[in-house]
């Protein structure tokens, strides 16, 4: 069945977007992920125009990252001054982002940049979690225990100016990395499409020790709140999110996400993390190929005024 | 006086020859509406040759249909490897050239007339008028320009620019129906339409109308909000998203 996106302008089949949204959904139910980094590629595919799908893609992941969210409050795993912290720099971070936005789209390499940060980001990210689950699960099948967590060890993190206490959390840390990495998230989230989490995971984790009952939680309070001031953002400067196509996604996000929580719940941490790098790695990769390999076509249009 | 009443009638019958016809062409549609379940139309259009004050008609006639839809500006952008990678290095403006062109003829374009003739008349796609910005100057460029010709292909490939031979159909020497395919991803705004008849390699009659493609019902109303209350739109969007969310943690809710 053809429906008839509004803002993207084109006809797309009501079905396969549907799927799309509950195979991500799935995914990122599993690892606890926006899934962003997967669904902005695969609309692209599909032939949405990149800058509405980045857009659109925004409240996606407000949607099931929201659902997530309110799970994990009524489990009392989120850390709501982490996460405000966070958030006053990540604010800032998505409003650079979203300008930064509108002036690549302006200079014609708005695709380039997407494609360079997607290949830095997805294979660096990537290679760290394999390597890092890698060996996690070589120390548990040496018999030794598997703990991410490790009291004693501090990293230069520790020794910066500004400390402050996080109860939920259980840590002591100065401000300046918890802003530096809310920048980080919003910035990169507003050119991207993408809400983070996979990025935001494993930095609270290496850099800030956070532990692993508040990490997913409060990641999601702080995607939420980006992608749901990104949407509003590329709406009122670039008008190019599609409630149409949103709202499809939205509904096959948040029921493939259920079900992928579930499965999720059934497996090893260790196990879950070396899957979603392998992903990442992959989808990095994917988009490496797509730089270096000549196009079909050398040639494109862009739309300057109607 | 009679004599200037002599000088007149000799000049109109001198005209008359080339007047000798003329064209009556109608739409099957005025308006297009892009619904939410919009995929592309055919628009029909009709008409007939009919003859002036009495004149004979010929029975071999050509008909050459031009639809075009509404202006927009494009950038056509050339890749380059650099250091490795493709990149945007080179770019051109088209400067107020028609987002939707439909060249519709009954046989081969060079066969109706002269190759003069339709590039004085602006037929066909290698005639057409497609601006280009070169620094500060506005002009076209010869047909086998490589941007001239990569925008045309692409055009072609989103189905939004067409040359048929085989689009206009003469049911009778004088009745013709030409089909103009509107595409799914066809442009909302005002399209021209323009039909010049031609006998023995001249263009004998024109006639001119024209067709809108709006958006409709939902379509219409996210479009027109999106653009005009962006705020609200983008509030709503979001509040969409977050009724859902939670919508689905209600539902699927397990402790």
């Amino acid at each position: 069945m053809q429906i008839y996106l509004p803002i993207a302008d084109l006809p797309v089949n009501l079905f396969l977007v549907l799927g799309m949204g509950l195979a991500v959904g799935f995914i990122s139910g599993m690892f606890g992920i926006g899934g962003g980094f997967l669904m902005t590629p695969l609309l692209i595919f599909i032939g949405v125009p990149p800058a509405v799908a980045v857009a659109s893609v925004a409240s996606h992941i407000a949607a099931s990252s929201f659902s997530g969210a309110l799970n994990y409050w009524r489990r009392r795993a989120i850390d709501v001054a982490l996460a405000l912290m966070l958030l006053s720099a990540g604010i800032v971070g998505t409003a650079c982002g979203v300008w930064l936005f509108t002036m690549l789209r302006a200079l014609d390499q708005l695709d380039l940049v997407i494609g360079i940060a997607y290949v830095a980001l997805l294979t660096t990210v990537g290679a760290l979690m394999v390597n890092e689950s890698v060996r996690a699960e070589l120390r548990a099948y040496r018999g030794m225990p598997a703990t991410l967590r490790r009291p004693g060890s501090h990293n230069w993190v520790h020794g910066l100016p500004l400390k402050m206490r996080f109860k939920r959390s259980k840590i002591y840390v100065s401000a300046i990395p918890v802003w530096g990495i809310g920048f980080t998230i919003g910035f990169v989230g507003a050119i991207m499409g993408i809400g983070g989490g996979f990025l935001l995971v494993p930095m609270l984790i290496y850099f800030l020790r956070v532990p692993t009952a508040t990490v997913i939680g409060t990641s999601m309070v702080l995607t939420l709140i980006t992608m749901a001031s990104a949407t509003v953002l590329h709406a009122v400067t670039n008008h190019l999110v599609d409630a149409i196509l949103a709202l499809i996604l939205m509904v096959g996000g948040v029921i493939g996400a259920q079900f992928g929580a579930n499965t999720g719940q059934k497996m090893r941490p260790e196990r879950l993390r070396l899957m979603l790098g392998l992903l990442v790695f992959a989808v990095g990769v994917r988009f490496a190929y797509e730089l270096v390999v000549p196009p079909d076509d050398v040639f494109s249009l862009r739309l300057v005024t109607r | 006086m009679i004599a200037r009443a002599a000088l007149i009638l000799a000049a109109l019958i001198a005209v008359s020859p080339a007047k000798a016809e003329r064209l009556v062409v109608s739409l099957s549609n005025e308006r297009i509406a892009v619904t939410s379940n919009f995929v592309g139309e055919n628009l029909v259009l009709f008409g007939t040759v009919q003859a002036d004050q009495g004149k004979r008609l010929s029975d071999d006639y050509d008909l050459v249909v031009t639809a075009t839809g509404p202006r927009e500006t494009l950038r056509t952008r050339r890749k380059e490897r650099v250091l490795g990678i493709f990149v945007n290095v080179d770019s051109r403006e088209f400067v107020r050239v028609p987002s939707y062109l439909a060249i519709l003829t009954d046989r081969p374009i060079g066969q109706i007339a002269g190759p003069e003739d339709l590039r004085r008349l602006q037929v066909g796609m290698d005639n057409f008028i497609l601006t280009q910005r070169v620094g500060a100057d506005f002009a076209d460029t010869v047909t086998d320009d490589p941007f001239r010709k990569a925008f045309i292909r692409l055009k072609r490939q989103q189905n939004l620019y067409a040359q048929s031979d085989k689009g206009v159909t003469f049911l009778t020497p004088t009745v013709f129906r030409a089909s103009v395919p509107v595409p799914a991803n066809a442009p909302t705004g005002l399209y021209g339409v323009d039909v010049k008849l031609f006998t023995a390699g001249a263009m004998v009659a024109q006639a001119a109308t024209t067709f809108a493609v709006t958006k409709a019902g939902v379509e219409e109303y996210v479009a027109e909000a999106a653009q005009d209350n962006s705020l609200l739109y983008g509030l709503a969007t979001m509040s969409m998203a977050l009724a859902i969310g939670w919508l689905a943690s209600v539902v699927f809710r397990r402790d």
